[in-house]
């Protein structure tokens, strides 16, 4: 047996009745990273001490008989936009290749608190803006299923590491699909919480209103075991939901007789691989033998969100990274003057894509394009978010596809933005409208995965994880 | 669409980045390509329809004003690229008069 093959709940068990250790474990996930980096990439940091440190410390506490927490001794890997006290969280860009956080974000101390084991900090689509993890400033990283394609983005070092063997679970952060679409091309499970479920306060901003951090894991159990240690109410995030927090194993019941399951005609979009589509309604016609009404429904309005949020994250984003100024933290670029200093330091400290955006989102801001652009944009969301409320008077879940296409070779659509931006259409809906959405294989096609995308109304994360753990536990996806 | 070096400039500077040449040119075309497609959303009609800058509704959301342990100045100070005492360091910001 390969311990770095194990789910975390697997470990957790065998954790528990001593038949292995938290250093043994940590070991053979230590001893896998080493095997895979060459190809696959997926950590820009590794913190390697740390984590051995962290797991002598669990296996000390669970001598001594503590009851100890689920992820207790479980080797997770962070996101590389997740602030780390005393590691450096770069964000995969030049401007934040040296800052070492003084804090920890709240789910990394919930996560530390909880006995998890940090491997390190996973690569990104600079400021996690892409789909592809190719606008990484220091490497892309490699598709674990085929090392000659993308893993998605832009949490695609937290997917690769997970699919790979490197993590046993990850933590990611999704602002139009950056959870979803790796889990997705990667062939795991991706949850994005609604938004609020989990508090954002040291995550680095993107997209305000759009982020949400949640798990990245091998299966759905494994997702409600990280969902219920990092959700919660935090006075550190304004925008975090007091709503209490369940325990999200006990929603894992393996029944979907009577869910009322919607499928939106307009997430089988034109141009969309045949194949993909034909596998997705598979999935769907799986979760209807397993006795879920499956019924046809129309989000009209789904054709504007795209458009919609490539104008409102990147105007969030060009607030948000107002900040890497050269003052405070980060890269400095000298200059005679501040202004000299400013143009200098993010001329130098951004990549193409972050400046692509932050280029966008002023121009949609700027006065005599404002109301145009950006106020349309906010208009066609509350649209888009109309469509939801209405279809989840008839339905508990709708079935959606995750992406298009799967995972595409590096480099395919690095130099045409629109055809990037369309990898996210059928993920940027539920940004755009707050509510969770849970990503589960459901089969291959020409031998790589595909993901069943679930999305619910707002709270609904126990209702997406038993259809997700219902759908998982119906048989093997690699076998569909 | 299209879109003038001018304007890309004016953006390039209300964004305080600087820009080489081939980057002008190539977010000229690059900028043009995504506002054509963004303007899909004209097709809506919106008139009547109210702007959501969120969608999960928060009222105000306050705290006790109450002193609470804050980072150090050396923590904060660890970070910045230039310190003199307890200041960060920066070029001039005003011109010498």
């Amino acid at each position: 047996m390969n311990l770095a093959e194990l789910t975390a709940h697997e470990a957790g068990k065998l954790l528990r009745r001593r038949e292995i250790s938290a250093a043994e474990l940590t070991d053979a996930l230590l001893d896998q990273i080493d095997r895979r980096e060459p190809t696959i990439r997926a950590y820009i940091t590794r913190t390697t001490e740390d984590a051995r440190q962290q797991a002598a410390a669990i296996d000390r506490r669970f001598a001594a008989g503590e009851e100890l927490p689920a992820l207790a001794g479980i080797p997770i890997a962070l996101k590389d936009n997740l602030c780390t006290e005393g590691t450096r969280t770069t964000c995969a860009s030049r401007m934040l290749d040296g800052f070492v956080p003084p804090y920890d974000a709240t789910v990394v101390q919930k996560l530390k608190m909880a006995g998890a084991v940090i491997l390190g900090k996973t690569n990104l689509d600079e400021f996690a803006m892409g789909s592809s993890t190719e606008f990484s400033a220091f490497y892309p990283t490699t598709n674990p299923w085929d090392p000659s394609l993308v893993p998605g983005g832009s949490s695609g070092g937290s997917a690769a590491a997970v699919a790979a063997h490197e993590a046993v679970a990850a933590l990611g952060s999704d602002t139009g699909g950056s959870i979803r679409l790796p889990a997705s091309f990667c062939g795991v499970v991706g949850l994005k919480p609604t938004y609020g479920r989990v508090s954002r306060y040291g995550l680095v901003a993107f997209g305000s209103s759009l982020d949400q951090i949640g798990p990245l894991t091998r299966d759905v159990t494994d997702a409600a075991i990280v969902l219920s240690a990092i959700a919660g109410h935090d006075p550190r995030d304004s925008t975090s939901l007091d709503w209490p927090v369940p325990d999200y194993c006990q929603a894992l019941v393996p029944d979907v007789r009577g869910l009322r399951i919607g499928v939106p005609v307009e997430y089988f979009v034109e141009g969309m691989d045949p194949l993909v589509a034909q596998t997705v309604r598979q999935g769907i016609a799986r979760l209807a033998d397993l006795g879920a009404t499956v019924d046809e429904t129309s989000l009209p309005n789904t054709r504007y969100a795209l458009a919609a949020y490539y104008v409102v994250a990147p105007a969030e984003a060009s607030a948000n990274l107002a900040r890497y100024d050269g003052v405070k933290y980060g890269l400095r670029a000298e200059g005679d003057d501040v202004w000299q200093m400013y143009d200098r330091t993010r001329a130098v400290g951004f990549g193409p894509e972050v400046k692509r955006r932050i280029m966008v989102g002023t121009y949609v801001l700027s006065a005599g394009y404002y109301d145009a652009y950006y106020v349309q944009a906010m208009k066609a969301r509350t649209l888009i978010k109309q469509d939801f409320d209405r279809a989840f008077e008839h339905f508990d879940v709708l079935a959606v596809p995750t992406a298009p296409t799967t995972a595409f070779p590096l480099g395919a659509r690095i130099e045409d933005p629109v055809a990037m931006y369309l990898t996210d259409v059928c993920t940027v809906t539920v940004n755009a409208a707050g509510l969770p959405g849970l990503v589960v294989p459901c089969g291959l096609v020409r031998g790589l995965p595909v993901g069943l995308q679930l999305v619910g109304a707002p709270g609904s994360e126990e209702t997406l994880l038993r259809a997700g753990f219902a759908f998982e536990q119906s048989g093997d996806w690699k076998a569909q | 669409m299209r879109i003038g070096l001018e304007e890309v400039d004016h953006i390039a500077t209300l964004a305080r980045i600087g820009l080489s040449t081939d980057e002008r040119e190539r977010f000229r075309d690059q900028l043009a390509t995504i506002l054509e497609y963004v303007e899909l959303l004209n097709e809506l009609d919106t008139k009547t329809v109210s702007p959501s800058a969120q969608v999960i509704r928060f009222e105000n959301v306050t705290r006790p004003d109450v002193v609470r342990p804050s980072l150090t100045v050396e923590q904060v100070l660890a970070n910045a690229p230039a310190r003199e005492d307890d200041y960060i360091r920066v070029p001039p910001v005003l011109e010498e008069g």
